[in-house]
């Protein structure tokens, strides 16, 4: 299943015994398999009801904070990784969580949707904003307010001053690290402070 | 899910003083308490449930012949509830000072034959905390599962995790905050000047006039039950309901149904709470503040914790708003403790943490199964 590729993928750019901070971390799966597989600690945060709760029942630590009002509550570099999983493209300060990613987390890994893989190309260039299996929803009802590329995220980056240690798309599970930016449908980016 | 049906009170007396934040000692005492459920062989799951400002020990089930005689958080505790008495030994103790049968103010004190009265000394969360422990000592319980508290009950749960780090597992704090704020202290002062004005109060010997300081009660018990709702919810319930069709143009008969509800709650206060009582509970309120002995750095105050946390607030709590939760977790994480934190947007105010939310229970449920899988273990 591509889902746990996905995660598992994700998972080994994570150090061992790193402490992990997972923003927007969902049912809190990830780090459930983090402490698991690779000796993890850490904390999600998440602001759903439904996910909190999932979490409190899967005995992963949770705080129930919404990042539009920031990471106040994290010290600087007090953590070694900084997750913000398929979360940047929700929020409405995507450059300001970038730079408290760094701030706070010693390493950062985002993952977000690629508009510019190449099916959305297409879509688009026939005239229509794309509907895909990564994009499901119609424009005028999707709660991606944010939509970048993985060519984008490198711009974003450097204007931050972050430095990237690796990035690769993913595309059906599979990592891809050949043209990633047409033909991948997600895009991964760890990187630090520089 | 099941009733815990009839509970009966314990008492147990203590002989040996215990010594009191203040420098006082208090001696020859006796605290009320309430079990429910049983302790099992590894006495590793008894849970205690600390109470808030004017409830007592008993936290759940009923008096047998009594009608509305459940306990404060029946909601929460039983067969089959979040904390489930199938599998969790729960206690209740009623603090020292209380006017629910421990040891207090309408008591005689046994160094001058005569009640207390306002000679009873200032009781303090850490000492409520320290008669406890004896409590357990007693049960023979060396380590808890967990304490749990709302509000004044939260910080006496924080001080468990603080001042007896070995002795609990997990520290489940609810609605609460690290010290009270100014304008929490100025609704206290308000509230404990109401009864102390009161010309029926004696300086608090009102027991040898017979009589109740009534009025100065029920006024502090009007202040609080403000602060314990949201406006929303006021609102909603009575907004600017009127008792009769057309305005009275009285200045000192009830006209709203607010002003209505407010002296019934205040009324019905005034017959059972004692005025010693709510002044020694505000000020035990007022002087808690356990990072004063840090320079005030909560952080570093809670370096010597050692269990779990949950906490839980409540979005439309303005008395200890989600903001006064949110420091307790930012000292937690600083100290890199194992923390998870609801932020339930629920619109009854402080009062939430005694009512039956969903989502709130929904969490607590899912901390104590999890729990539960450790005692087994």
């Amino acid at each position: 299943m591509s889902a746990q590729a996905v995660m598992e993928t994700i998972a080994a750019l994570v150090p061992e015994g790193a402490r992990v901070l997972d923003l927007g971390c969902g049912t809190g799966e990830l780090l459930a398999y983090l402490k698991q597989h690779r000796g993890c600690s850490g904390y999600g945060v998440e602001l759903d009801d439904a996910n909190l709760l999932a979490c409190v029942q899967r005995g992963v630590n949770a705080i129930q904070l919404n990042l539009e009002e920031g990471l106040s509550i994290f010290e600087d570099q007090s953590f070694d990784v900084v997750l913000q999983l398929e979360t940047l493209q929700h929020l409405r300060n995507t450059e300001l969580m970038l730079r408290e990613t760094a701030r706070v987390g010693r390493i950062g890994i985002v993952s977000f949707p690629n508009f510019a893989h190449w099916p959305n190309r297409l879509q688009v260039l026939l005239g229509r904003m794309p509907v895909t299996r990564v994009l499901p929803y119609e424009w005028y009802d999707t709660p991606n307010i944010r939509v970048g590329t993985y060519a984008d995220f490198e711009v974003l980056a450097r204007k931050n001053r972050l430095n990237i240690l690796d990035s690769f798309g993913i595309q059906e599970g599979r990592v891809v690290r050949n043209m990633p930016n047409l033909l991948a449908s997600m895009a991964v980016f760890k990187f630090d402070r520089g | 899910m099941g009733q815990l049906g009839a509970v009966t009170p314990q008492r147990m007396s203590f002989a040996q003083p215990l010594p009191l934040r203040s420098g006082a000692q208090i001696r020859d005492y006796e605290l009320v308490y309430e079990t429910y459920g049983q302790l099992n062989a590894a006495r590793s799951n008894a849970v205690l449930v600390c109470h808030a400002l004017n409830a007592s020990h008993h936290v759940a089930g009923v008096y047998a012949g009594e009608d509305k005689s459940e306990g404060w958080w029946d909601n929460l505790v039983g067969p089959g509830k979040p904390l489930d008495t199938d599998k969790f030994f729960v206690i209740g103790i009623n603090n020292l000072g209380s006017c629910f049968g421990s040891t207090g103010p309408m008591h005689s004190n046994p160094d001058t034959g005569r009640v207390y009265g306002a000679d009873f000394p200032v009781v303090t969360v850490q000492d409520w905390v320290d008669a406890q422990a004896r409590v357990l000592d007693q049960l023979g319980i060396t380590q808890l599962a967990a304490v749990l508290g709302g509000s004044l009950g939260g910080m006496q749960a924080l001080d468990w995790a603080l001042r007896y780090p070995a002795r609990l597992r997990h520290c489940i704090a609810i609605a609460t905050a690290p010290c009270l704020s100014a304008q929490n202290i100025a609704f206290n002062e308000v509230a404990r000047r109401a009864i102390i004005t009161d010309p029926d109060f004696h300086g608090g010997h009102f027991y040898q006039h017979g009589v109740v300081p009534k009025r100065g009660l029920r006024v502090a018990r009007m202040i609080g039950h403000i602060t314990y709702l949201s406006d929303d919810v006021m609102e909603q319930k009575f907004g600017r309901q009127m008792r009769a069709a057309e305005l009275g143009y009285s200045t000192q008969d009830i006209e709203f149904q607010i002003e209505s509800y407010l002296r019934y709650q205040g009324d019905k206060f005034s017959d059972y709470f004692d005025a010693n009582t709510y002044l020694l509970i505000t000020r035990a309120l007022d002087y808690f503040d356990p990072a004063r002995e840090q320079g005030g750095d909560l952080s570093r105050t809670f370096a010597s914790a050692r269990c779990k946390f949950l906490l839980a607030s409540f979005t439309t709590d303005w008395r200890f708003s989600p903001a006064r939760s949110r420091e307790i977790v930012k000292a937690l994480l600083d100290n890199k403790l194992d923390v998870s934190y609801a932020e339930i947007d629920a619109p009854h105010g402080h009062d939430a943490f005694l009512l039956e939310d969903p989502r709130y229970h929904g969490v607590l449920r899912a901390y104590f199964q999890r729990i539960a899988g450790e005692v087994v273990a």
